[in-house]
């Protein structure tokens, strides 16, 4: 019997099925979702779902029809607990079992939890489900001082949005800088003091120890440099966590994430991963990675629908991000590494300029800030395997734009 | 109320009422209205959700914004100087109560 069940409705899920019908897959598609809500976006969730007023609503990924017009069996609030990749089945929360003929694993990840002492208190939250952002959302109109745990995208996602609403804002960071995971240091230092002038008050080099609190209730964040600040609420952003357990405990190889080939799929020839939870031999990083992003998502989605219906072949997509932090838009195409030779074009004083990053000579990655033309100018060099000289990255009278709309050198 | 209106190549016509507030790109997804994809949410970042707003609307839209601009420049159906717009970027509210739209050919 033919079906190809999808576990996770996430980004990567619901983009599954969409390119599966486009690819001509006439038959059945079980779509299992934890979440008793239609899948819905996240990115408005850390941004203009934090903004004041009335209640935001959701944005669906589909709509309602979409399911039905495309015939698939979308089923929400169910729990997937285990894979039988003898039986090809898959059980289900209730008891239930669904077989398989292609099972594909777009369970993305989970936040990590800070495990520290207090770490149960009430006013401490993390973000990121459409639960997750109707309580802070409805928190933000009482709280006075927030202290928010981790400087990435979504702790100075959060903290841009809490300033803006003109709450007090702590950010800790244990590293010596913010995003210190995705952008180079020319990025992290300037977005430090953007976010320092916007008046968050950003704590670099200093992590959590405690939370103390009253009443069962936080009321202060103890750092580990001893300092400590009021909070009666704290974001907790420190990253995430591949969900990779169903697929360790069906005895599928797991390192940071669900191994899979560079067609997404795992050592079961049936079984493919995508998103979040999946790590893949990336060509533009020329090593193994596991990416979070909307981009890596939907690109690999697409991918995977060809594979499933037709020819695997190599996933070579160019990996983008963007983050929106109040009124700072950065956008990054390639991926950013510890140790690239940096370039800055423009002036960054002026609120508008890229970084380009250089690796071995060859341009790798280009972060750009209210820039969205040299954005999509970097993606489609690199999207095409070109680079520059770093005598032309430096040149303030070289024409990047109309240097990546020329026609590629054909490859020899 | 505004009244939302997305003319496809082949012919058909989608017809929506939608809340004063929500934006053409918001619109669209919510209603499963077919070529607008908006798959950054918002915010100008990924250039799928273009339109074409059609005459006698293009007075009453807003001023494109320094990005909105960059991005126009890049979306993967070619650009029309005069009405091309990015959905996410056009609120309906009480000064445009009323668009019309043609929905490109492709949007990635």
């Amino acid at each position: 019997m033919e079906n190809i069940v999808i576990v996770g409705n996430g980004q990567a899920g619901v983009q599954l099925v969409d390119s599966l019908r486009a690819e001509g897959y006439a038959g059945k598609i079980t779509l299992l979702g934890e979440e008793n809500q239609l899948p819905y976006q996240r990115p408005p969730l850390s941004k203009d779902y934090l903004a004041a007023g009335s209640q935001p609503q959701s944005l669906p990924l589909r709509a309602a029809s979409f399911y039905r017009d495309n015939t698939v069996d979308s089923r929400l609030g169910v729990q997937v607990i285990a894979v039988d990749r003898r039986t090809r089945t898959v059980r289900l929360g209730d008891g239930s079992e669904v077989e398989y003929s292609k099972l594909v694993l777009a369970t993305g990840a989970a936040n990590r939890e800070l495990t520290v002492p207090g770490s149960d208190l009430a006013g401490i939250h993390g973000l990121r489900t459409l639960a997750d952002a109707e309580v802070v959302h409805a928190r933000l109109d009482t709280v006075r001082s927030i202290v928010v745990v981790g400087a990435g995208f979504i702790g100075l996602e959060f903290a841009a949005a809490a300033r803006q609403r003109g709450i007090d804002v702590t950010v800790l960071e244990f590293a010596d800088r913010p995003m210190g995971r995705a952008v180079s240091p020319a990025i992290s230092e300037y977005f430090a003091d953007a976010h320092r002038r916007a008046g968050v008050n950003l704590q670099l080099g200093d992590g959590i120890a405690s939370f103390e609190g009253r009443n069962g209730h936080v009321t202060t964040v103890v750092g580990t440099t001893g300092r400590s600040y009021p909070a009666d609420f704290v974001l907790v952003g420190i990253g995430v966590e591949p969900r990779t357990e169903l697929a360790s405990a069906a005895g599928l190889p797991v390192q940071n994430g669900i191994t899979v080939d560079a067609a997404m799929c795992t050592m079961d020839p049936d079984i493919f991963a995508l998103g979040d939870c999946a790590n893949y031999p990336n060509r533009h990083a020329g090593a193994r990675t596991r990416l979070e992003s909307v981009q890596n998502a939907t690109d690999q989605a697409r991918h995977t629908a060809k594979a499933i219906v037709g020819e695997a072949e190599e996933y070579a997509v160019l990996p983008w991000f963007w983050s929106q932090q109040g009124n700072l838009k950065l956008q990054i195409a390639g991926l950013v590494r510890p140790g690239d030779q940096t370039i800055v074009r423009g002036e960054p004083a002026t609120g508008k300029f890229s970084v380009f990053c250089f690796r071995d000579g060859e341009l790798a990655a280009v972060e750009s800030v209210n820039q969205p033309a040299d954005h999509m100018a970097a993606r489609r060099l690199l999207g095409q395997r070109r680079s520059l000289s770093t005598a032309q990255a430096r040149d303030p009278e070289f024409d990047f734009r109309n240097y990546s709309k020329l026609q590629p050198a054909v490859a020899g | 109320m505004a009244k939302l209106s997305f003319h496809h190549n082949d012919g058909n016509v989608d017809v929506l009422d939608v809340d004063t507030g929500a934006s053409v790109m918001r619109a669209a997804v919510t209603n499963g209205v077919p070529g607008i994809v908006g798959e950054c949410g918002g915010n100008a970042m990924c250039a799928t959700c273009h339109v074409y707003v059609r005459e006698p609307y293009l007075a009453s839209l807003p001023e494109i914004s320094d990005d909105e601009e960059e991005m126009l420049d890049c979306t993967a159906a070619p650009r029309d100087e005069a009405r091309s717009r990015l959905g996410c970027q056009l609120v309906l509210d009480n000064g445009l109560a009323e668009l019309e739209v043609d929905v490109p050919d492709n949007q990635v």
